[in-house]
């Protein structure tokens, strides 16, 4: 599937002969990154595998609010209770009604792909919920309206025990597909034991792809010119016919839905949610991963989303041989720590010196 | 009713705390049209310095550095990265700020671990009774000292050469500069009054009945931004307004816990967030923000 798209991807245009684009280096290039990423899950261990997995969450994630703050420059901080609404609607539709240490959960039980696609239009319905809001406001008024979304969504984890488990948080189904069920019993694939993880990566793969592509459609068509028309004179924008209260509500709408399919995958990879993790500072790491990578571009949030959420995991993994770093605990600069101060420092220096982000390192408005 | 006036009062003198916060983030946005992530943060500063030398130096002396510690904390966030920016896109500003944000809390953080830092204030747990009604001895000195500051801060803006330029950069930063104001160093005392405000503040949110400085302070302090959006990010009343809308509903709803169980525990910290969903629903500028007008 991923195949199929990247293909779609670099198509030639109309008038143009099928080979030309084949002879292109660019389509050589996309075609071997995809079969280097199919491959990935038969040479790397669990904890490479459980990286990426999480780095292809966050891209999707990323990717809905570059199309909300990158393109149409409202700023939402909010994004952090979609990823939370798409993860516990999935496991409270998903799940079984049971008993957990005491405290009653219930479930709805449907079959998990139902439960997913669900969750995802769920999160679209909390985003719509808000568009009266996200419709009026811009910029940082509504990036601070959206800030009373985080403190929601908190108080409603934490207390609306029999959906959300509370405090301890509810287990995740494994996401299951014409039978098939990507869960923890070993499934050997040419020679190679399949865990979780693995059967994970060949379902994250494609979402990121058609998340990526569906995202790169919408920027690249009429939705898209009239996104950034609104970020760049609101007025103009209005003037020359474009809906802009719609517009805004229904780019809002849409990247909570993104966000509530990286909520999805998410939960699968942890296999455990907890109201801790969707808090503020999960937000504000995918504002870092957007503009780190690039405001306003498919590529960017998805480089930026890697460097972001990789960047932890890899201090972790070499914290005994690096330098200043040392493990949590011992009084040095924890990992997570090292990896907050590199990557609030990248948003600053990205900014002031690299202002299209790592993946336009030319100006924004210049030619590509 | 005694309960009610207790918990009326001791939510304006917390809000009156919240509007200094407020009042220094809605100060950055006038003079430089950038919107302050880093606020908490700023406030985390000031309050830590306070924290760390009240012991070797005595409570007043330790307050006045952490003042001026966050005082220069701000000025050199506006010097080092704000003055850095040469684009002109100013909600970009403002995710930069989270990124100043990100930097500073964590290393605050990272050095206060999991204490509960005490600032060494003079007032303890010290109660006051008058006519049935107990208030705490912090919570007065708050809206003393709030209540001063405040005044004191908008008198000069009125009256003082700093305050007509820093209003007429607000107004228009142009024509402001051809007339001889240097904007850079408007702005720079901008987040320079901001950060010394927000140390005051950082004083009266760690005091009794808080524990004392810890991680969490910084979620109060973020009480600040619904307070200056619900008053209209560009009015130094609608900051005070706002604060004092703030404070008032998180006492009251902390206080009449018991009866709105229904609504879950901590519903407290929740309230001035809904407060100002339902302001803005209403009124998208806030309650005394100026509508946006714009020629075309």
């Amino acid at each position: 599937m991923s195949e199929a798209t990247t293909d779609g991807a670099a198509a030639p245009g109309p008038g143009r002969p099928l080979t030309a684009g084949l002879r292109r280096p660019r389509t050589h290039l996309r075609l071997a990154g995809a079969l280097l990423l199919l491959a990935l899950p038969f040479y790397l261990d669990r904890f490479w595998l459980q990286a990426g997995l999480f780095a292809m969450a966050a891209a999707i994630g990323a990717i809905g609010l570059n199309l909300l703050t990158g393109s149409t420059g409202q700023l939402s901080m909010g994004h952090a209770f979609f990823l939370a609404v798409g993860a516990y609607g999935y496991c409270v539709l998903a799940g079984e009604s049971s008993t957990q240490n005491g405290h009653a959960l219930s479930g709805l039980g449907l079959p998990t792909w139902l439960a997913a696609v669900l969750a995802v239009l769920l999160a679209g319905a909390a985003g719509g919920l808000f568009s009266p809001i996200a419709g009026r406001l811009r910029g940082a008024y509504l990036g601070i309206a959206t800030l009373a979304l985080i403190f929601i969504g908190q108080h409603v984890l934490f207390n609306a025990g029999s959906l959300t488990g509370g405090f301890n948080g509810r287990p995740v189904p494994p996401f299951s597909l014409f039978g098939f069920t990507f869960d923890d019993t070993e499934t050997v694939v040419a020679a190679v034991p399949f865990h979780s993880f693995e059967k994970l990566w060949y379902a994250a793969l494609p979402a990121l792809a058609v998340s990526a592509y569906f995202a790169r459609g919408v920027l690249r068509g009429r939705p898209g010119r009239a996104l950034n028309a609104i970020r760049d004179h609101r007025i103009a924008a209005g003037v020359t016919g474009v809906p802009v209260a719609r517009y805004r509500a229904g780019v809002f709408v849409l990247s909570s839905m993104y966000a509530g399919l990286a909520g999805v995958l998410l939960a699968l990879v942890f296999q455990r949610t907890v109201p801790e993790y969707f808090g503020m500072v999960l937000s504000l790491e995918y504002l870092a991963m957007i503009v780190i990578g690039g405001l306003g571009s498919v590529a960017g949030a998805v480089v930026g989303a890697a460097f972001v959420s990789l960047l932890p995991q890899v201090l972790t993994h070499y914290s005994d041989s690096l330098p200043l770093v040392s493990a949590p605990g011992t009084g040095g600069v924890a990992p997570g720590e090292a990896s907050r101060y590199l990557y609030g420092a990248a948003v600053v220096a990205v900014v002031l010196f690299l202002p299209g982000g790592l993946t336009r390192p030319k100006k924004p408005g210049e030619n590509r | 009713m005694t309960t009610f006036i207790e918990l009326l009062l001791g939510g304006l003198a917390i809000g009156s705390v919240y509007a200094l916060i407020a009042l220094g983030f809605v100060v950055i946005f006038k003079a430089t049209e950038v919107v302050n992530f880093a606020h908490a943060s700023l406030l985390l500063a000031g309050g830590y310095v306070t924290a760390v030398l009240h012991d070797d130096i005595g409570f007043w002396p330790a307050l006045g550095v952490g003042v001026a510690g966050a005082a220069v904390v701000g000025a050199a966030v506006e010097f080092l990265v704000m003055r850095r920016y040469r684009g002109s896109d100013h909600s970009v500003l403002a995710i930069v700020t989270i990124g100043v944000d990100i930097l500073i809390t964590t290393e605050l953080t990272r050095r206060m671990g999991t204490e509960v830092l005490s600032l060494g204030d003079p007032w303890g747990d010290g109660v006051v009774t008058v006519g049935g009604i107990t208030l705490a001895q912090t919570r007065i000195a708050a809206f003393v000292v709030a209540g001063l500051l405040i005044t004191l801060f908008l008198l000069a803006f009125r009256y003082t050469s700093w305050g007509v330029s820093m209003r007429a950069a607000a107004e228009n930063p142009q024509t402001a500069a051809l007339m001889g104001i240097r904007l850079g160093r408007v702005s720079l005392s901008a987040w320079a009054v901001a950060g010394a405000l927000a140390a005051v503040a950082a004083l009266f949110l760690t005091v009794f009945p808080t524990p004392g400085l810890e991680r969490a302070t910084s979620f109060a302090a973020l009480k600040a931004f619904p307070a200056a959006i619900l008053g209209g990010l560009d009015s130094t009343t609608g900051a005070l307004v706002g604060g004092l809308v703030v404070g008032v509903t998180e006492s009251l709803a902390t206080g009449y816990q018991g009866d709105l169980s229904f609504l879950g525990r901590g519903i407290g910290d929740l309230a001035p967030y809904l407060v100002m969903l339902v302001v803005l629903l209403v009124r998208p500028a806030g309650l005394f923000g100026t509508k946006e007008l714009a020629r075309v």
